[in-house]
Formats: structure tokens, C-alpha cells, sequence
């Protein structure tokens, strides 16, 4: 540190998008602003599947477009049933997607960490990394004041801390802002970057140009367990992993490693990624317990953003959107108590629950608030109906002399066998009810 | 059957020789008290092993997730920090 008794406006914990999302925001509009990454660089530390979806980039940086390190621009999504042997899915492809402005698009994270933080940078914050933040600073009264970070004279100052480092936010938890995390409320994803020529990408999916799909998978591939597997299409390398619940992880004796090789080894994904050369293989927490798993998100001088809070969508595969939505929304709130002349104490940061409330991030969150507890309760959902269904597709589509009637009959019978005709009525009313 | 060992060798590390960046706060817990030993199985990097009655860990491999500390929750027996500022997995893509 060159001045170790300098003192900032708002320090930021982390420099993944929630914190270059705040850290952006609040340097852009001129306050001084401190941020500590753990890496080597930004990105070293950081994962995801990846999906950037651009609205959220968009309110921070519109023309992001022009520099920013994007892969493909997804034109079509599939949604994968997988059964050992098959898979039944829809797809959604549409034209529209190849109209400007892109609306989702696949990414690279460490690529574009590094990006989004050369933005941070240029915006006039200081950016240091190789330090971590061992603990918070408080006053006698409680309210954080700065960090320490891993360094001699570590103690920095700041009139505001923002938080955002990370799923397992062992600052904060350290610091006793919020409880540690739950095995019940966080999956583990791992996943493998498979490198292959972009032609053979674009005829194995159907693309042209810079055209990306994606395919979202469930069933018989999380062996039982809530979870879901993905595979992206980058411009030249296929992301590829599977992500499920800690809570069920622990009570299983498949390996992350072979979940992961059963999912390759799948005779719908197999062809996909065939001959191509994996270059990384990384695993990551997700935050997936949902509205009732956040915790406080503010206090006397502090905020927590993006995963270190839990902001994330399980049910619509949304999360660098949050964070980088509720890192934006952390950092206008201290731009507008800055402005009046306000200090960063907790009522005053309540606005930036009422600012959260207000935006699509909580409306999400609340909307979804019961299907992590129907998913863990009501096993039917994982463990029977993808194969149900996949039975049903196998037996509808074979060509084998029986009549139609006799087929359509085999196939109700195989539905009420498995669940009862009240079990099919009460999950249907369990579906509407918990995405009411 | 693919080895977690040749999936780590794909990925980028600067190992903090001698610095463990995780510990286990009292092995006996683990090795007496402990009937399910999830970390074994959870870990996605391998790196915690239970052989002759006795736990095993070795963070060279680690990435830095969090899986073993989350799931311990019954004994909460890992002391788990980040490695020194600069060590530990250096994700190339991520």
C-alpha cells in the first residue's frame, strides 16, 4: 500500500460483476473508490457456466458491445429431459436473437472479467489484486468503517463497504453480518471447457456466424439428486458440467468427477463434444437456496451484493444478472445518500432494499420462493417424471404393430402407476402453486 | 474411469508449498465421530481421502470452492480459508 491511512469513499470486496458492477457504477460518477480482488487478476478466481444476459450490462455500460469479450449470441435454447439412454426436449430457436442488440450471450469468465475490470479501471477506481480481506473494521458502536487486508499495515478505511465476495462470503459471515451458508442452499457445479474448431461447433449445432445454442438438461443425469447439467457454446470451446444440491451431494457416493463423466458419456451429449480437447475442468458453489435463504443485506456501513448474498435465479439459470443488477443498485444507493450528504448507516441503506424490492431481482426471487423446498420435498419432480415422460415419447414413437389406443392406455397406466392419479393431480397444483 | 487427478492436471496453480490453506481443526473428530465422511466423496478436486481409519487431505489440487467446509456443518471441523493472496488455483478460463 502506498498510503495505508488513505481513506476512500466506498471500498468493494471482490471483482467479479456484482463488485465491478458497483465499482464501475460509484467511480464513474467520480467518488473514490477502493477495490481488493484475492486473484492474480480479475477472473483468476472466478466461474460460471457462462451466460452474460445484456440488460443488466447494458444499465451499467451500454456500449459494451463494442470491447467486451462475447462468444456467441444464443439464438436457440433447448431443454433437455434426459434419460439414460434418450432425452426429450423442446427447443426455442429464433431469428430475432440475430437481430442487434443481442439480447443473451455465451462468455468466457475469465476473458471477460478481465474486461470488466480494465472498465473499472479506466473509470477512475483504484483496482488492486493479490489481497485478500481478512476482516472488517467497526467502531466501538459496530458499524464497519474498512478492511484488513493480508498485508503489514493492512487496515484501509472507507466510509462504506460493499461486499461482494463471493458465495462462500466468509467475510461476512466472519464478521458476523450473516449466517454461513447451508448445504441445503447452495449446489456444487463443475464443468469442463472442451476446445474444438468453430465449424465443427456451427455444423454439429446448426450455426452460422457468430450464432450460439445452449441446452439446459434434467432427469436421470443428477442420479436422484436436485440438479442440472448445461452445455454452451462458446466460439471455439464447449462448456460443459452439472451442478447439484450440497445437501443431496452428501448423503450420495457419486463423485462430482463421474457425475460429470456420465453426463459426457451421455449418447446425446457424447457426439456433441466428440474429439475435442479439454483444456480446464473447475467446480464452484452456487447460491441456490432462494429468497428464504438471504440473509440481511445491509447494515451500519456495509452491503452485501451479488453471490455473497445469494442473489440468484436456480429456476431460470439467472445469476451474473443479479449480481451485477444488485451491485449496480448498492452503488446508486450510496450515490444518492453521497449527494444528500447522508452517511451509509442502516437506515439509511434500507433504500437499497426498497431499490431491490422494486427491481426484477426480488420480484424473481419471490416469485420462485417455494421451489427449492417442493424440489428437495417432492422428489417425483427429479426422480420419476423425466422418465416417465421419456418411456412415454420411446413407446408413442416405436413403430411396432400394436394399436394407438392400446399404446395411449400403456402410457396413462405408466404415469398412474408411478404417482397415482392423485399424485399426477396434486403435482400439477404443486407446480402452479410454487411459480405463483 | 477418468481420474480427478488428470483433470487437475489440465488447470493452472501456483502451489503454496507447505502453507496448507485448509486444515482440519481435530483429525480424531474426523476419524472417530465421523460415519459418513461426505468431504471424500463431495470434494471435487479429490483432495480429502479416508484410508485405515484415518482422514486425509492434501490442497495442492484444490479449487477453492468451499464444497468440504459447507458440508461439514455437523462437526464444522475444516478450518477453511483462501490461500495467500496470488496462491492457489489460477483459472485460465473459468
Amino acid at each position: 500500500m502506498n498510503q495505508p491511512t488513505e481513506k476512500f469513499d466506498v471500498i468493494v470486496v471482490g471483482a467479479g460483476p456484482a463488485g465491478n458492477a458497483a465499482a464501475y457504477t460509484l467511480a464513474k460518477a467520480g467518488k473514490k473508490v477502493l477495490q481488493l480482488e484475492r486473484g492474480e487478476y480479475p477472473g483468476s478466481k472466478n466461474v460460471q457456466g457462462a451466460i452474460l444476459y445484456a440488460d443488466a450490462l447494458e444499465k451499467i455500460i451500454p456500449d459494451f458491445r463494442d470491447s467486451a469479450p462475447l462468444e456467441r449470441h444464443v439464438v436457440e435454447q433447448r431443454m433437455w429431459l434426459m434419460e439414460e439412454q434418450s432425452h426429450l426436449g423442446t427447443h426455442f430457436r429464433s431469428d430475432q436473437y440475430n437481430q442487434q442488440p443481442g439480447n443473451r450471450y455465451t462468455i468466457i469468465r475469465a476473458r471477460f472479467d478481465k474486461w470488466f475490470s480494465d472498465q473499472v479501471q479506466q473509470a477512475g477506481a483504484l483496482v488492486l489484486c493479490e489481497m485478500t480481506v481478512t476482516e472488517l473494521l467497526k467502531d466501538e458502536s459496530g458499524r464497519v468503517i474498512g478492511v484488513n487486508v493480508d498485508r503489514e499495515n493492512g487496515r484501509i478505511y472507507a466510509d462504506a463497504v460493499i461486499l461482494a465476495d463471493g458465495v462462500n462470503s466468509l467475510v461476512a459471515s466472519r464478521a458476523g453480518l450473516r449466517e454461513d451458508i447451508k448445504p441445503a442452499a447452495v449446489a456444487l457445479g463443475v464443468k469442463e471447457i472442451i476446445f474444438m474448431p468453430k465449424e465443427t461447433i456451427d455444423a454439429r449445432f446448426n450455426l452460422t456466424g457468430q450464432e450460439g445454442a445452449v441446452i439446459e438438461m434434467f432427469g436421470s443425469i443428477s442420479e436422484g439428486m436436485v440438479g442440472t447439467g448445461f452445455l454452451y457454446t462458446n466460439k471455439d470451446s464447449i462448456s460443459v458440467g452439472i451442478g447439484c444440491m450440497l445437501s443431496d451431494m452428501k448423503q450420495q457416493q457419486t463423485t462430482p468427477v463421474e457425475l460429470l463423466e456420465k453426463l459426457k458419456r451421455h449418447p446425446s451429449v457424447a457426439p456433441l463434444i466428440a474429439g475435442g480437447e479439454t483444456r480446464e475442468y473447475a467446480a464452484h458453489l452456487l447460491p441456490e437456496g432462494g429468497y428464504d435463504a438471504l440473509p440481511k443485506l445491509y447494515g451500519e456501513g456495509w452491503m452485501l451484493v451479488g453471490d455473497s448474498a445469494g442473489f440468484l435465479n436456480a429456476v431460470h439459470r439467472e445469476g451474473s444478472n443479479l449480481a451485477m443488477t444488485t451491485g449496480r443498485l448498492a452503488a446508486e444507493t450510496l450515490l444518492e445518500l453521497f449527494a444528500a450528504g447522508q452517511p451509509a448507516s442502516a437506515s439509511n441503506l434500507a433504500r437499497y432494499q426498497a431499490r431491490l424490492d422494486e427491481s426484477f431481482v426480488m420480484k424473481d426471487l419471490k416469485k420462485y420462493r417455494k421451489i427449492p423446498g417442493m424440489l428437495d420435498r417432492q422428489r417425483q419432480f427429479v426422480a420419476d417424471y423425466p422418465g416417465l415422460l421419456n418411456q412415454a415419447a420411446f413407446n408413442f414413437f416405436s413403430v411396432d404393430g400394436r394399436d394407438k389406443e392400446a399404446k395411449e392406455k400403456e402410457i396413462i397406466a405408466s404415469f398412474r402407476q408411478r404417482r397415482s392419479l392423485l399424485g399426477l393431480l396434486g403435482d400439477a397444483f404443486r407446480v402452479w402453486r410454487a411459480t405463483r | 474411469m477418468i481420474k480427478v487427478e488428470e483433470k487437475l492436471y489440465q488447470n493452472r496453480y501456483r502451489v503454496d508449498a507447505d502453507r496448507p490453506h485448509i486444515r482440519i481443526r481435530n483429525p480424531e473428530l474426523c476419524n472417530e465421530q465421523c460415519d459418513t465422511h461426505a468431504c471424500t466423496v463431495c470434494c471435487p478436486a479429490g483432495c480429502w481421502s479416508f484410508e485405515d481409519g484415518k482422514i486425509g487431505l492434501i490442497t495442492d489440487g484444490c479449487l477453492e470452492c468451499g464444497t468440504c467446509r459447507v458440508i461439514c456443518d455437523k462437526f464444522a471441523n475444516v478450518d477453511w480459508n483462501y490461500p495467500r493472496a496470488g496462491f492457489g488455483i489460477l483459472f485460465k478460463f473459468g
